[in-house]
């Protein structure tokens, strides 16, 4: 009996091995991602933000109903002309699939500022420096200054716009804001 | 019947011993010196409360043992941004004076492996700061450290909660010595590519709530303007 009391033992400790080694700790779901393939090897895929649904967050001074309600967005003049926003973002069969940052801002010291941080957390991250002035049509240009994990191969432009909505339902979104990535891999060193 | 018995008694002693070794493991030590304390470059240092309630906004999925604040704000309960958390702070300097905005995102990753005492998160600040630019701060967090020495012994306090003074890097990469990697979009700190190292100073913990108090600190290093080639004699 002594002897499979030891053998339990060391069965015991491969089990717990083998489970630890075999049973992933954490496994993100990951929605299947709406990408299309161009001839060039590049892709573009299309996100968007309800809004107000989508919206988590408007940090911005002087607000009469701060979002969300409670929010206490700092007294100081250092932040009189920004605005942080954060919201959740939604593919082209609009299901969420991840979370975003939008900081827009101006400063006498600096230049006028807007930027994303798209994160979707079964894929990576990407870093949007836009160009402050929109382009003809009302949509705004911007690069991929950087991105992780599945982004971190790519490059390439991003273009924001506010689409207003039209259809005129009573529970429709007052409109989205939509962002269009077109990447392409990056050229790797020839040597 | 009886070696039936002993079997299973030996399995439970086995996986009970296997785990008292992952969590005693001295060979998985919480690296408490940044990497970054030898350099002789400029140091950026933002402070900010890692307390939920000392945030901006703090969310998640709101069944997770931190309450977001404030309490009427979106959580994040959709299947692929359930294991992500997002907050967004007012970053202080070494003198407490508020420099800037920080917006970060933590999803859970799914290179954590127990084994090796590697429980990861993925994190990015989006870092605001008024009259210098902008930064973005890509990193591996490692907590193996911080659920070792500080949560799972207020589990095991019969106060559910823990007390003390615990300071450690939870900065584990992609640098290859431990850093994350800082890239700057506007202002002074356009083009720049450098490091940064995140730590946490832990001082109480309650199961009930979570972080009761505890900083975080982003040091920064700010690289040297590289010096203007001179012709040679």
């Amino acid at each position: 009996m002594f002897k499979t009391f030891i053998a339990g033992i060391l069965l015991g400790i491969v089990a717990a091995v083998a489970g630890l080694h075999f049973i992933p700790l954490v496994d993100q779901f990951r929605e299947q991602s709406m990408i299309v393939v161009h001839p060039n090897q590049g892709n573009t895929e299309s996100f968007h933000v309800n809004v107000p649904m989508d919206r988590i967050m408007i940090g911005a001074p002087t607000q009469n109903n701060p979002l969300p309600p409670g929010l206490g967005w700092p007294v100081d003049e250092k932040f009189a002309d920004t605005r942080a926003e954060l919201f959740k973002i939604r593919n082209g069969k609009d299901t969420v699939v991840g979370v975003a940052s939008r900081i827009a801002a101006s400063h006498e010291d600096s230049v006028d500022i807007i930027e994303w941080v798209l994160h979707l957390p079964a894929r990576g991250s990407a870093y949007v420096t836009m160009h402050p002035e929109p382009a003809e049509g009302g949509y705004r240009v911007g690069e991929m200054t950087w991105g992780t994990r599945e982004f971190a191969a790519l490059e390439g432009l991003v273009t924001e716009q506010w689409v207003a909505d039209v259809s005129g339902s009573e529970d429709a979104p007052a409109g989205r804001i939509e962002i269009t990535t077109a990447f392409v891999r990056q050229l790797a060193d020839e040597e | 019947m009886k070696y039936l018995i002993a079997l299973i008694v030996g399995m439970a002693t086995g996986a009970a011993a296997f785990a008292m070794l992952l969590y005693y493991n001295p060979l998985v030590a919480q690296n408490k010196l940044s990497p970054l304390s030898v350099t002789d470059n400029e140091l950026i240092s933002l402070n900010y409360s890692a307390v939920a309630a000392d945030s901006l906004v703090y969310t998640n999925d709101g069944n997770s043992q931190i309450t977001p604040h404030p309490a009427k704000v979106l959580q994040l309960w959709e299947r692929p941004i359930r294991k992500t958390n997002a907050m967004a702070t007012v970053l202080k300097d070494s003198r407490n004076q508020t420099v800037g905005i920080g917006i970060k995102f933590s999803s859970d990753s799914e290179s954590s492996n127990i084994l090796n005492g590697e429980v990861i998160v993925d994190s990015v600040w989006h870092i605001y700061l008024p009259g210098r630019g902008s930064l973005f701060v890509e990193q591996q967090e490692n907590f193996w450290g911080y659920l070792r020495e500080i949560v799972i012994p207020a589990y095991w306090s019969s106060g559910d909660s823990w007390r003390g003074i615990w300071n450690g890097n939870t900065t584990s990469g992609p640098g290859a010595i431990g850093t994350a990697t800082v890239i700057g979009g506007s202002g002074a700190f356009r083009g720049v590519r450098t490091e940064a190292v995140e730590a946490l100073a832990a001082k109480a913990y309650s199961v009930d709530r979570g972080p009761v108090a505890i900083s975080g600190e982003i040091t920064i290093e700010v690289p040297r303007p590289e010096p203007e080639a001179t012709p040679g004699p």
